[in-house]
């Protein structure tokens, strides 16, 4: 160890993975439906997805928990992404494209992707 | 990254329930559900809450499962960590409520505390160096070794207010000062790991939860004091705890965090452990320093004290682990937000290892001057059973009893000496009505004369003697003037003794006279023990009135003395009785009494 940079790099990358543990509420928080319906419609290889591209594009502050039946099983796999300060924004039917662009424009850019909400179904 | 993290207790007392192999079984069913590079198993130190181990806690949801059994691991797995269901009956109950799951912080045993000398212990994994520097680690070493002069340092910590945890109280930015003023080709840094006090568990749990912390404070020590090597020593009954701390430094080594010329500042440090064989006296500074010499741990007379002649006639720091495990923090966040904690002569936080009868076992960390009474019934839950406090003893063998009637006293150093008692390492062992205040002196006093190392007599005869004096007072042959001559005694060791555990050894028969007096008077005048606990002055018997006859204690006494026919008033022959209890236990009527 030659230099505080030095430090401060090694402790960045370590953070990422702290993430998880932190549990501040100025985490982004991203809940995916995993009950029988949800498994049974592929919320495990989009949890996944989600967690591998938090991991790829580095992004910190970001947990990915699962919760129970959400109650809508014809739209799963359903995620809910939970921005502090804004309000929750429910994906539905997901696919691990869908997940792709959620991380980027979203997550990454602020700007939820609406046609894959559940409002865009109710129109 | 893992989407989810699970944390399980391995200190001491979690693994001594089977924590090992909860992790174990939890690997190997998450292998089973093709989740393990989904969840990561991670192994901590102590949480704190040892009452109620094995512990586990899962993340993101921080969500506290508590006495876990290896059975339950299948089930935490299925549901929670493949489905997301948590498991409430494991949930610790205290966490559930109708609407929510509440977060440990906001339990009644961790919302009063204030962890700082704890701050990572069952929060990071302390086998992985990552983590520590995830969590600020080794910044303040960065900082002193390439913003500071190592006057700087000495300031801050002078500043903090930060005193010797180990029980003595000695400012140590001072205890710094004087060894940095000493010239001398080599000096050395000491961490004293040596936590003799029966019932104290902080300095273990520190080095098994947090071992980078002390590594960081021990090298910050070292350049502010102009030390290139440092020890610890550390007793050989802590495997774990010497298990981790060796991992922590070759990881340390590896990063260059330990070594030659860290952070390209010119400055060398390197660190050795050396395990003590556990005899209470190496506690002693001088003690301990003559052990890592390789010679019989044996105090010497000071001065010369340490900082001129220490470890090997060079001059020496010798610090506690809890006085280290303050100084990373300090550095990083400045003396003023620690000396903004605690009261005015004592600054920051203290830990306090709660034993005895208390509900929540474990370690607490606390601003300093906070009351004995929110410890006890705020964090520690209160006594079990409904039973009522009669007295709690600080300072282990050294220290004394803090009586109910003071229980508002803010807990300080120099409050605590002020009532006869000391503030010791933080082992506080919480006394209920069922305990006899002679009997706990007598307990303490045992330990000293098995733990006094017989270099000088006061110390070697004076404490056997006092015991002799008490085992008479609690078999009832005592007079009022050996009550005299038995604090005459105290007085005498005390002023006499050559180091700290001589001085201090009378602490606990002084203190239980001060404020518990009338229950020496009861056994020497009345020749009876108040709380029932001293067998000598005991004994049973059957009220004819209350017993039915169904002859189980006669079935259960081992030695027979119980006789009477069926369904009729049965009586215990008092020469044949050895006073065991086992009779009151198994009696349903409430027929059985002692006095």
């Amino acid at each position: 160890m030659k230099s505080l940079e030095e430090l401060m790099a090694l402790r960045d990358a370590a953070k990422l993975n702290m993430t998880t543990r932190d549990g501040s509420t100025e985490a982004t928080r991203i809940v995916v439906g995993m009950a029988t319906c949800g498994i049974a419609a592929g919320a495990r290889p989009v949890m996944n997805k989600f967690v591998e591209e938090i991991t790829k594009r580095n992004i910190q502050h970001v947990t990915v928990a699962q919760t129970g039946c959400i109650g809508m099983c014809q739209y799963e796999p359903i995620a809910e992404v939970m921005v502090p300060g804004k309000e929750k924004v429910t994906y539905i039917q997901l696919t691990e494209e869908k997940v792709a662009k959620i991380i980027v424009d979203h997550i990454v850019n602020g700007n939820p992707v609406a046609e894959y909400t559940i409002g865009a179904i109710k129109e | 990254m893992y989407r989810s993290h699970v944390l399980v207790c391995g200190g001491t007392g979690c693994t001594s329930s089977n924590s090992q192999k909860i992790i174990e079984t939890m690997e190997a069913e998450l292998k089973a559900k093709g989740l393990e590079n989904e969840v990561q198993v991670i192994r901590t130190g102590c949480f704190g809450l040892c009452a109620l181990g094995p512990i586990m806690i899962v993340y993101p949801e921080g969500c506290f499962y508590s006495e876990v059994k290896v059975e339950d691991v299948p089930e935490i797995v299925e549901e929670h960590l493949l489905k997301g269901r948590m498991v409430k009956r494991l949930l610790y109950t205290e966490t559930v409520t109708p609407t929510e799951i509440k977060g440990l912080n906001d339990t009644n045993f961790y919302k009063t505390q204030n962890r700082v000398a704890l701050k990572n212990c069952g929060v990071i994994n302390p086998e992985d160096i990552n983590e520590y520097i995830a969590y600020d680690g080794y910044q303040a070493l960065a900082k002193c070794l390439t913003e500071l002069t190592p006057e700087q340092v000495i300031q801050i910590v002078k500043d903090s207010g930060l005193r010797g945890r180990g029980g003595g109280g000695f400012p140590t930015g001072l205890k710094w000062s004087f060894t940095a003023a000493n010239k001398a080709d080599q000096k050395y840094v000491v961490c004293n790991a040596d936590e003799g006090d029966p019932g104290a568990f902080m300095d273990r749990s520190v080095l098994e939860g947090d071992p980078h912390c002390i590594i960081e404070a021990m090298a910050i020590c070292g350049y502010a004091t102009g030390a290139t090597e440092g020890y610890v020593y550390v007793r050989a009954e802590y495997p774990i705890a010497v298990a981790r701390l060796q991992i922590a430094i070759n990881q340390a080594k590896e990063l260059g965090l330990l070594g030659k010329n860290i952070f390209n500042s010119g400055f060398d440090f390197d660190l050795h452990i050396k395990l003590g064989a556990g005899a209470f006296v190496c506690g002693e500074e001088t003690a301990l320093m003559t052990s890592i010499e390789g010679n019989r741990g044996e105090p010497r007379p000071r001065p010369p004290y340490p900082a001129v002649k220490g470890l090997f006639g060079k001059p020496t720091t010798e610090n506690n682990v809890e006085t280290f495990a303050n100084i990373p923090a300090i550095i990083r966040k400045g003396a003023d937000w620690f000396a903004s904690m605690g009261t005015e002569k004592s600054k920051g936080t203290k830990v306090f290892a709660l034993g005895g009868k208390i509900k929540n076992t474990g370690l607490v960390e606390v601003p300093m001057g906070t009351t004995l009474r929110d410890v006890i019934y705020e964090i520690g839950g209160g006594i079990p059973g409904g039973k009522a406090f009669k007295a709690a003893q600080t300072g282990g063998p050294s220290g004394g009893c803090i009586p109910a009637s003071l229980m508002d006293t803010p807990i300080d150093y120099d409050n605590l000496t002020a009532i006869g008692c000391m503030m010791g390492s933080g082992g506080l062992i919480v006394m209920d009505e069922d305990n006899c205040m002679v009997d706990i002196a007598k307990f303490f006093l045992d330990f000293t004369v098995d733990e006094s190392c017989g270099k000088c007599t006061p110390c070697r005869i004076g404490t056997k003697r006092l015991l002799e004096m008490l085992d008479k007072i609690t078999e009832g042959k005592a007079t009022l003037e050996d009550l005299d001559k038995l604090e005459e005694l105290c007085h005498y060791i005390k002023e006499n003794s050559l180091c700290g555990l001589g001085q201090t050894a009378p602490n606990p028969v002084l203190a239980t006279l001060k404020f518990f007096r009338e229950e020496y008077v009861a056994h020497v005048v009345d020749k009876k023990c108040p709380a029932g606990v001293c067998k000598k002055l005991l004994s049973f018997s059957i009220e004819a009135d209350k017993c039915k006859g169904c002859t189980l204690c006669a079935r259960k006494c081992p030695v027979g003395a119980i006789s009477g026919a069926v369904k009729q008033a049965h009586s215990i022959d008092t020469s044949k009785c050895i006073k065991c209890g086992v009779c009151i236990d198994s009696c349903k009527f409430g027929a059985i009494i002692k006095k």
